[in-house]
């Protein structure tokens, strides 16, 4: 074995060691320990925050908002993004190259702006409601903003680039000459793209759901932005005990909470692929 | 008359002329193939007449219809990729009964048609097969029975044979050419494997440049180069330049490096020509009857014969001598090279030759 690959990637190791693995540990021991009103935290070792967590009804009811957010959100990523990387993969480089940059492009602007621009979008008095409003189609405003619809549609906004991307990866390892294949077998355009090309994309689509899946269930900005305090998911939950609560216990056993069952789910969700599509397709 | 027809048939892609001027045509039944070197436009050529791209300029007619208005998935034609292309979520079956189901026909007869299709390849016991569980040469047998199955009017084949290992390769050209008989299909073939050419086809359309250089037979374009290109392309030629003196019918005053020469008669204006003789046809003679002496440089021996490449006022000369057990010039030895004067071909000069 050669080691300077290890060498190399030794800063990097360094970095990504002392920047996420040091404060996980650190929130990890944190969930263990006790908090009291006057007293602070205690270094203490015991499982009560999990315990609170886990009989709270009010918890589980946010954990189960926060999944069912998630999966709208892959969902909605999968419908539009599929569609979407086939067009860019249809498209002649000079075109292809434009799309990228517009498919891409809000990746480089802050998830607090765009977030933002969907507020104004979705407010009582936004753009879409006082459009509708000015038509004369409804009467009184829709109520798009602290809903969870709202902050579905953004965070599908959002994340749609990674659905995208995924995808589209997955077109370019499929030989280029199959829909060529059904064509000259009768195939017409949209048959090809069920029978021939939406198959072979499947990994690909999986793979971007994962993606999408675990970055919807942690993320926050959105939430916070357009769920507020009345539509509150785990981060938001737990950003409030940090800051608002002060119980940095019971934060950092939510924090951790959620971190396993992502984890869980995007463990399980890998098998699934693996074991249904690891051998069907190179 | 021609089954397939191709009139006039260019493709231009931006300045360059892939396809330039082609006009050909292919009889019913037969095996044609297309031959040239990486990039002389083969595969362009076929995608027009498969349908994927229309042409610039130029007709295919199809037992006498225009295709030009008709759409790659209405022109009813069998295809092979270079790739294969098979569908690898499909099993071999499910590959092959894919055209069937496009078009409509009804499970029963799907059922035996594929099968029949599988067993002309030989593949009846891998049916529930995926495509990845098999071997090259077993990958392009799926690949052909998919395209034979929907018994097309025409099956055009893009180097089929080229992903396929040499051994393979030779076996799997007696097959396809097994196959193309039962199914009695029209076959178009593209390659740039002049032996695999030779041996597969009935005719042989040589291309270079996006141009047609020759079509005949394979016997015919191997014996009777009509240009340089064709004569260096097929097998080995010596290829130089020689004075054309006067032609008559019967045939031709030569002069080659100072002698006068007779050869055979050739449609072309006295001058400067281009004069091509195998390598097989050349003879080690006597010093009184050589047309031109030379050193010999290298020398290969290869069981069955020898291969030498002797230095001579006219440039590098490769001999092949077949071995008849007697000891051959050594390196470095002087040798007296002569040919029958009907084993010249006369070409036209070919300016961008080396
Ligand atoms: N889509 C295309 N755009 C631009 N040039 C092309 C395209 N397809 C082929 N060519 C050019 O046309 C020429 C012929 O290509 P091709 O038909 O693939 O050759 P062959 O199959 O004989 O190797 C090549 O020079 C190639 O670069
Ligand atoms: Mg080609």
């Amino acid at each position: 074995m050669n080691e300077k690959p290890w060498m190399m990637s030794a800063p990097a190791l360094t970095l990504f060691g002392v920047l996420l693995l040091v404060p996980l540990c650190m929130t990890f021991f944190l969930s263990f320990n006790s908090f009291g009103f006057y007293t602070g935290i205690e270094n203490t070792v015991s499982m009560e925050n999990y315990v609170e967590v886990v009989s709270d009804s009010y918890f589980w009811e946010i954990f189960g908002r926060t999944f069912a957010i998630a999966l709208a959100t892959t969902f909605f990523c999968a419908l539009l993004g599929v569609p979407q990387a086939y067009i860019l993969y249809r498209l002649s480089p000079a075109w292809r190259s434009i799309v990228v940059l517009i498919v891409i492009g809000p990746l480089l602007i802050s998830v607090v702006v765009r977030t933002l621009g969907w507020a104004i979008l979705l407010g009582n008095n936004g753009v879409i409601n006082s459009a509708l409003q000015n038509w004369g189609l409804i009467e009184r405003p829709i109520k798009m903003m602290y809903t969870s619809g709202g902050i579905v549609l953004a965070l599908t906004h959002v994340f749609l680039p990674f659905m995208v991307l995924a995808v589209w990866a997955a077109l370019q390892r499929k030989d280029p000459a199959v829909e060529a294949a059904a064509e000259s077998l009768g195939a017409r355009p949209f048959t090809i793209f069920r029978r021939i090309v939406l198959p072979q994309v499947i990994p690909g689509i999986l793979s971007g759901s994962l993606i999408v899946f675990s970055m919807a269930a942690s993320s926050f900005a959105t939430p916070a932005i357009l769920g507020g305090r009345r539509v509150k998911v785990v981060a938001t939950t737990v950003y409030d005990e940090f800051l608002n609560t002060l119980n940095w216990p019971l934060g950092a056993a939510i924090a951790m909470l959620l971190l396993a069952s992502v984890m869980v789910i995007m463990l399980a969700w890998n098998r699934l692929v693996e074991r249904r599509y690891g051998e069907a397709l190179e | 008359m021609a089954f397939l027809e191709a009139h006039g048939l260019t493709k231009t892609y931006g300045e360059t002329n892939a396809v330039d001027n082609l006009t050909f045509t292919v009889e019913k039944g037969s095996f044609v193939s297309l031959l040239g070197p990486s990039g002389c436009g083969k595969t362009t050529t076929l995608q027009m007449i498969a349908g994927f791209e229309d042409p610039t300029m130029g007709k295919i007619k199809l037992a006498g219809r225009d295709l030009s208005a008709i759409p790659a998935r209405d022109r009813g034609l069998g295809i092979v990729f270079q790739s294969y292309a098979l569908f690898m979520h499909m099993t071999v079956a499910e590959n092959v009964a894919f055209g069937l189901e496009m078009r409509n026909v009804d499970k029963a007869e799907r059922k035996r048609r594929v099968a029949d299709a599988l067993e002309l390849v030989h593949l009846g016991h891998l049916a529930n097969r995926y495509p990845r569980a098999m071997s090259g040469g077993q990958r392009q047998r799926v690949a052909l029975a998919r395209a034979l199955v929907i018994e097309p009017e025409l099956l055009l084949l893009d180097e089929p044979l080229s992903n396929l290992d040499a051994k393979l390769r030779e076996e799997m050209q007696l097959e396809l050419r097994r196959i193309q008989r039962e199914a009695g299909v029209t076959t178009l073939m593209v390659t740039h494997d002049q032996s695999e050419a030779l041996a597969m086809s009935d005719r042989v359309l040589v291309m270079e440049k996006g141009r047609l250089q020759q079509e005949d037979s394979p016997f015919e374009v191997y014996e009777r180069p009509r240009t340089s290109f064709v004569s260096t392309f097929l097998g080995k030629s010596n290829n130089f330049e020689a004075e054309l003196k006067s032609v008559t019918p019967t045939a031709s005053q030569l002069l080659i490096a100072g002698r006068g020469l007779t050869g055979p008669s050739v449609n072309l204006k006295p001058g400067t020509v281009e004069v091509a003789v195998r390598p097989e046809r050349i003879e080690i003679v006597d010093a009184a009857d050589a047309v031109i002496t030379g050193t010999v440089r290298e020398r290969i021996f290869l069981g069955a014969q020898w291969m030498m490449n002797v230095a001579t006022p006219l440039g590098d000369m490769l001999v092949i001598r077949r071995n008849a057990g007697r000891r051959e010039a050594e390196i470095g030895d002087t040798v007296h090279l002569s040919w029958a004067p009907e084993h010249m071909r006369i070409l036209p000069l070919n300016e961008v030759a080396a």
